[in-house]
């Protein structure tokens, strides 16, 4: 606050401190500009991340190879594998010939799924009233034969409908499914979130602990430290230019979802922002925080990249349902500031909805980052260890 | 009042004593050198001047400031140059001349007169990163930086190290500029040939300081009287000197060998005759004058044999 008084009082003590600081800004610039590598995690890395999310490690289940043996060959069979031919989620592959045919392509992966009918299908459905067929998908992706099944289990339903168009359950319950916030099950609506806190992550505490920590490997600090520059204004000087790179890329992030992946912001793009800046300056405090304790770039990187973005990987429930985890991986997930982040991101870009939703989870962002600052300002070196 | 005071200054690290109860004064407007091997403490004792380090016994002051409570002080006023190259790299010689500049609250131009004969060397290469710079245009960039704000005293540690002999005594020069604009110039070296371009010296040793003075005062006080004797076979005269009883010290300088008689007169036929013993070819022996070198080596000597006295029998 000083710093404010001393502006009141004189103001040309006030222009040598603004001129200061923007030298050293403009400085960090051409530090990042001329670094190859910093440029390429700075820009690089959300773009490729977003591409890799977004269409590279989607979870969407598409075009999936199934064999069908059809040992029937009748009006009924034939009807049935046109659904299941004409339906975007499988590619069917050439017929089976035998069992241990179905074994030998489940091991080479050409299929994931195959559909038996046997001899008689259709007689039996009109003789019998009811007949059999089998499924067999491959669980060593659980998830992915969770999704076969259930799509065949919906085109045999479907065709038994059509059988019987009249004929009425005496109770009929009829599930009217809809998934809301993602209706066509987009998964990069899922992902987005996720992506931006961890790009946060890797250029705001990242980068920032490494670039302050370069000062003090190089030498540089010990000519910083004495100096009238003040030591609060080396952190200070320091985080700006991140918070503008940073900025930067959230608008290259939202871009690219929204233009690439065709994610749409349902809530107030404003409020994002603000919420956005509000985080980055959480990681910013954090990267601070981690320069104070480390001498050297490759600790600093280290526990950023260990102790920060693996747990924003793992903990936050983009990648990995938080319900599912023990309590005390839950526990912990309550302490990552990624973890609330998610859910504001979630709950404004997705749902579209208001302050009054997030208010708490801001809240205790808010908190999060008074402690952090206040911890890296307090710890903050002003001689040399 | 003296420019720099330090009352039994002390350092560890752990157990190890890097600055053992150092005190000196330094006067407005000296050129002082503080002389010593790699790991002697005077990297430390610049820290703590710089009010970089706390020391962990003693006090010290900088222009009236002490350096714990008015560090502060000190920091607006000093120009500081790390032993270590210390300047962005990557950022051109003029950019990180403007940014320490703009740092110090000052501009190139306001100082230009008291940088001029130094950056004038270094001006072709404006546009070349830091990073790119030869050892000499480096210590010149960094003594410009050091210097753009004008400090009332300069701390340079081990501004020569590292260069070669040509920009050394450059350098050296530069610093005698310098002092005529009566900036008070502290400096480390761990070369003795350079103790002689100061006004006053401290020889410094295992964290201790042996002898504070004028260059010339610490020479006269040597003791003996100094022998360069040369042969053939140099390694194996210096062996077998070091035997003779007669023999107070016998070290290797260069292509000579420097040597104390423990004789009160000594001169140059009785060393001769020693030498002669051995029979060693082509035999040159001359009396000299002792150099700041023979001068820390005798004054080293007599610190360990104070220290340890069982080690100092001459070597052997």
């Amino acid at each position: 606050m000083r710093f404010f008084m001393n502006w009141q009082e004189m103001p040309k003590e006030h222009q040598i401190s603004m001129k200061r600081l923007l030298a050293f800004i403009r400085k960090e610039f051409y530090h990042v500009f001329r670094d190859q590598r910093t440029l390429l995690i700075l820009f690089g890395l959300p773009v490729v991340q977003i591409i890799l999310f977004g269409f590279a490690l989607s979870s969407e289940v598409k075009n999936i190879g199934i064999a069908i043996q059809d040992n029937s060959h009748d009006i009924h069979t034939e009807k049935m594998i046109q659904k299941i031919q004409s339906s975007s989620y499988f590619h069917v592959e050439n017929p089976i010939l035998n069992y241990t045919d179905v074994e030998n392509r489940f091991k080479d992966g050409s299929i994931k799924c195959a559909v038996i009918f046997p001899s008689n299908f259709g007689s039996d459905i009109q003789r019998l009233g009811g007949a059999k067929i089998q499924v067999i998908a491959d669980a060593s992706d659980p998830n992915t034969a969770t999704i076969v099944t259930n799509y065949l289990n919906a085109i045999i339903r479907d065709y038994q409908q059509e059988l019987n168009p009249t004929t009425k359950l005496n109770y009929q319950i009829v599930p009217e499914l809809r998934q809301l916030y993602n209706e066509q099950q987009n998964g990069s609506l899922n992902f987005i979130p996720g992506v931006i806190a961890l790009i946060f992550m890797i250029v705001s505490t990242a980068l920032t602990s490494v670039s302050v920590v370069r000062e003090k490997e190089l030498g540089t600090m010990e000519i910083l430290l004495v100096s009238p520059f003040k030591p609060i204004m080396v952190l200070i000087a320091k985080a700006i230019p991140y918070l503008v790179l940073s900025i930067i890329n959230f608008v290259i992030i939202i871009f690219l979802s929204v233009y690439l992946l065709d994610v749409e912001i349902k809530g107030s793009f404003l409020l994002l922002f603000a919420e956005s800046i509000l985080f980055i300056i959480t990681c910013l405090s954090l990267g601070l925080l981690i320069s104070n304790v480390t001498d050297s770039q490759q600790t600093a990187m280290l526990i950023s990249m260990m102790g920060m973005m693996l747990p924003t990987l793992l903990l936050t429930g983009f990648m990995f349902p938080l319900e599912n985890m023990p309590w005390i991986f839950q526990a912990i997930s309550h302490l990552i500031p990624s973890h609330y982040y998610y859910i504001i991101v979630k709950a404004v870009m997705l749902k579209g909805l208001g302050f009054s939703y997030i208010w708490k989870e801001t809240l205790i962002l808010v908190v999060m980052t008074i402690l952090l600052l206040t911890i890296s300002l307090k710890k903050f070196k002003i001689r040399l260890s | 009042m003296p420019s720099v005071t330090l009352k039994n200054i002390t350092k560890k690290y752990g157990d190890f004593v890097a600055v053992d109860e150092v005190s000196f004064e330094v006067q407005k407007g000296e050129l002082f050198g503080l002389i010593g091997p790699d790991g002697a403490g005077k990297t430390s004792i610049f820290r703590i001047l710089t009010t970089l380090l706390l020391a962990d016994g003693g006090t010290a002051s900088v222009e009236g400031h002490d350096v714990v409570n008015g560090f502060q002080e000190i920091r607006n006023k000093v120009g500081y140059m790390p032993g270590k190259f210390s300047l962005y790299q990557d950022l051109t010689v003029k950019e990180n001349l403007e940014f320490f500049a703009t740092i110090f609250g000052t501009t190139i131009e306001e100082n230009y007169e008291l940088i001029k004969d130094i950056y004038d060397q270094i001006k072709p290469f404006n546009d070349r990163r830091a990073g790119k710079l030869s050892g000499g245009m480096k210590q010149k960039l960094a003594l410009c930086c050091a210097l753009i704000h004008k400090p009332e005293i300069l701390f340079l540690d081990e501004p020569t190290t590292g260069v070669d002999v040509v920009s050394r005594s450059e350098f050296w020069e530069m610093l005698a500029k310098l002092k005529k604009q009566n900036i008070t110039i502290v400096v480390s070296t761990p070369y003795m040939d350079e103790a002689k371009l100061c006004d006053r010296i401290a020889l410094i040793q295992n964290g201790k300081i042996m002898s504070v003075d004028e260059p010339q005062e610490i020479i006269n006080r040597f003791p003996k009287m100094l022998f360069a004797v040369k042969a053939k076979n140099i390694y194996k005269l210096l062996q077998n000197l070091r035997t003779e009883k007669e023999v107070e010290n016998c070290d290797a300088f260069g292509e000579f060998l420097h040597l104390t008689l423990v004789s009160e007169q000594p001169d140059v036929e009785k060393v001769k005759a020693i030498a002669q013993k051995y029979n060693p070819e082509d035999l040159e022996v001359k009396k000299i004058e002792p150099t700041i070198e023979d001068s820390f080596i005798r004054l080293m000597r007599e610190q360990n044999h104070f220290n340890e006295p069982k080690e100092m029998l001459n070597g052997k």
